[in-house]
């Protein structure tokens, strides 16, 4: 295996992160709106989805950046790459304002909301990065 | 070379979706069942909720993944008679075929866990057991993902 399969390993690895961590969150955001308030096991189920996130989002962005660069034929300016960023953006916005939301008395339904622009968003960024448009 | 490596018949993307999108479903559930069953601590909401995950996401994850695979390997030769079997995809059948096994025992062995405890008779047992599977389905998926995405040999 070559470095960039390497990376092209991390960079979907990263990416099965962030969609588990979308995961835990779902799960995590209906029991809390069912329940009403965070248990200590759903506050630690939150932590969890929180870091899965933090890597997630790191690892998609720093890897798929470096093969953007080391890969003939693509370019971290190409159409798909720069959408991929963008929607990337908004998945993170979406996701940290969801996460605050979720906070605050009563703030879960909107937390649910956001939460599920933040997942179609990422969707989205799969569709792009297996079609890439203009490649 | 590397150009050529990279570029793939436009026909090749729905079956890759739903191969690809269908392992990071799979995975996400698996990894949801393991966290909810490590931080439950008796918790039966978080004992449920792992089960549920393994049961309503992973289930269906598993076949949008194995469906798409074959297809894609249909579409790709490797299900032609005599093709060869590179390591990336025989490291991904056989994770599959034994992975889908162990989630059966899995959601098996979680239902009757999950099914004992609303009866207030027991369970947990049963559902450290799921646990214990959860976690070997995530260390062989996340190997099987670097299998399918690196290409070794």
């Amino acid at each position: 295996m070559s470095l960039d399969d390497w990376i092209k390993a991390l960079h979907i690895l990263s990416a099965c992160a962030l969609v588990g961590a979308l995961t835990v969150l779902w799960f995590g955001y209906l029991l809390l709106r069912a329940d009403g308030s965070a248990s200590g096991g759903l506050a630690r189920l939150f932590k969890i989805g929180t870091v899965a996130i933090a890597i997630g989002l790191t690892g998609t962005l720093v890897f798929g950046i470096w093969l953007s660069i080391s890969l003939d034929g693509y370019e971290p300016w190409d159409g798909w790459v720069i959408a991929a960023f963008v929607l990337w953006l908004i998945a993170g916005g979406t996701g940290d304002r969801a996460g605050r939301l979720s906070q605050q008395p009563g703030g879960v339904q909107q937390a649910l909301v956001l939460h599920a622009v933040s997942s179609l968003v990422i969707a989205l960024i799969l569709i792009d990065m297996i079609w890439k448009p203009g490649a | 070379m590397t150009v050529l490596a990279q570029v793939r018949p436009d026909s090749w993307n729905f079956p890759l979706l739903l191969h690809v999108g269908g392992a990071m479903i799979l995975v996400a559930a698996v990894l949801t069942a393991t966290s909810a069953l490590v931080v439950a601590r008796g918790d039966v909401a978080l004992l449920r909720l792992g089960y549920r995950a393994l049961l309503v996401v992973g289930l269906p994850g598993y076949i949008v993944m194995r469906a798409g695979a074959e297809w894609l390997a249909d579409k790709e030769g490797f299900n032609a008679k005599g093709a060869p079997e590179p390591d990336w995809l025989a490291i991904g059948r056989i994770v599959a075929d034994g992975g889908a096994l162990l989630l059966v025992i899995a959601l098996i062995v979680g239902g009757m866990g999950a099914s004992r405890m609303r009866k207030g008779t027991g369970g947990e047992g049963l559902l450290r057991a799921m646990l214990v599977i959860s976690i070997i389905l995530l260390v062989a998926f996340t190997v099987a993902v670097w299998a399918m995405s690196g290409k070794p040999g």
